[in-house]
């Protein structure tokens, strides 16, 4: 199975997707910001400050997506031991930190006008800074530690002890009191937000996909070329 | 409309700020990536244009070093 992930073979592809990927994430992210920005309903308690739950929302779950898959590929690659794996995980990283930032930055925008403070040490809000120390600590590790195998053990090693964070980010506005709601959206249960304001979150969380998507191809090309690089020098 | 879009009912400071703060990581998340993967693939060119005649054919045997070299015209 192992052999669809070999580099030399998928460079091929992740070589020419980028710009693909840029058309079609230009074409989703400018439907997504009509939709938001225009189109959308405003909200009958929180007015147009509602608006900047579609860069909110789609950024925070962004966000703990990549963290999970960094995880589950970097514990992969440890176990099978494929290099390959840490290569995915690590071009993975610094849109997730972006992301993070994002849904922190743009929650204390919102938070201004909606609880009338930019910062409150509330569950939710901790646990996603907690997360973007993760994010910082796993991209410095990458930097300080030169050996492939050193790196391998201490970046499998800080997303272990991150992903015990993500439950908690998820299930923080239930276990404690928090500034926060409860979630609108369940994909088990009836969503209790109105399809007006679901259809532009959609289209928003499928444009920063789509951004991951393409720093991510951009990224792991660009590890690529550094191995090879490295792969010149020894010849 | 443009001065309502823009006012948003005394929220459009706190909306578009939160909008062009997205856009500005945005763009310099892609920015600073565009920058790395160009300057990489010219280190990499650069690398392939010192090597004798024997190493150059060896390089250019393995597939994605030519994947690479015909990307660099695409810069």
């Amino acid at each position: 199975m192992f052999k669809y992930f070999n580099p030399n073979k998928v460079f091929f592809i992740t070589s020419k997707a980028p710009k693909y990927v840029l058309i079609l994430f230009i074409i989703v992210f400018t439907i997504g910001l009509i939709e938001s920005l225009i189109l959308s309903p405003e909200d009958y308690k929180q007015s147009h400050s509602v608006r900047i739950m579609y860069v909110h929302v789609p950024a925070a779950w962004i966000t703990l997506g990549i963290f999970s898959t960094i995880t589950l590929f970097s514990v992969f690659g440890y176990i099978f031991k494929n290099p390959n794996f840490f290569l995915i995980s690590k071009s993975l990283a610094p849109s997730g930190f972006i992301f993070n930032i994002i849904a922190l930055v743009t929650g204390s925008i919102w938070g201004k006008p909606t609880w009338g403070t930019w910062w409150a040490w509330d569950a939710r809000i901790t646990s996603m800074l907690i997360l973007a120390l993760f994010y910082g600590i796993y991209l410095l590790a990458w930097r300080i530690y030169q050996t492939q195998d050193q790196a391998f053990k201490v970046t499998t090693i800080i997303t272990i002890l991150g992903i015990i964070n993500i439950p908690i980010i998820k299930y923080s506005v239930d276990w404690w009191n928090t500034l926060h709601q409860p979630a609108s959206i369940n994909i088990l249960s009836k969503s209790s937000i109105h399809e007006s304001m679901l259809f532009p979150l959609i289209i928003m969380t499928a444009a920063f996909a789509l951004f991951s998507l393409l720093i991510f191809l951009m990224k792991y090309n660009t590890e690529l070329i550094k191995i090879k690089n490295k792969g010149l020098d020894r010849l | 409309m443009i001065i309502e879009l823009i006012n948003m009912n005394g929220y459009g400071l706190y909306v578009w700020s939160a909008f062009a703060f997205t856009l500005l990581s945005f763009t310099l998340l892609y920015a600073v990536t565009k920058i790395q993967y160009v300057k990489e693939k010219k280190k990499f060119a650069s690398k392939f244009g010192t090597l004798n005649s024997e190493k150059a054919s060896f390089a250019r045997s393995q597939s994605i070093n030519r994947a690479i070299l015909s990307n660099i015209s695409n810069i």
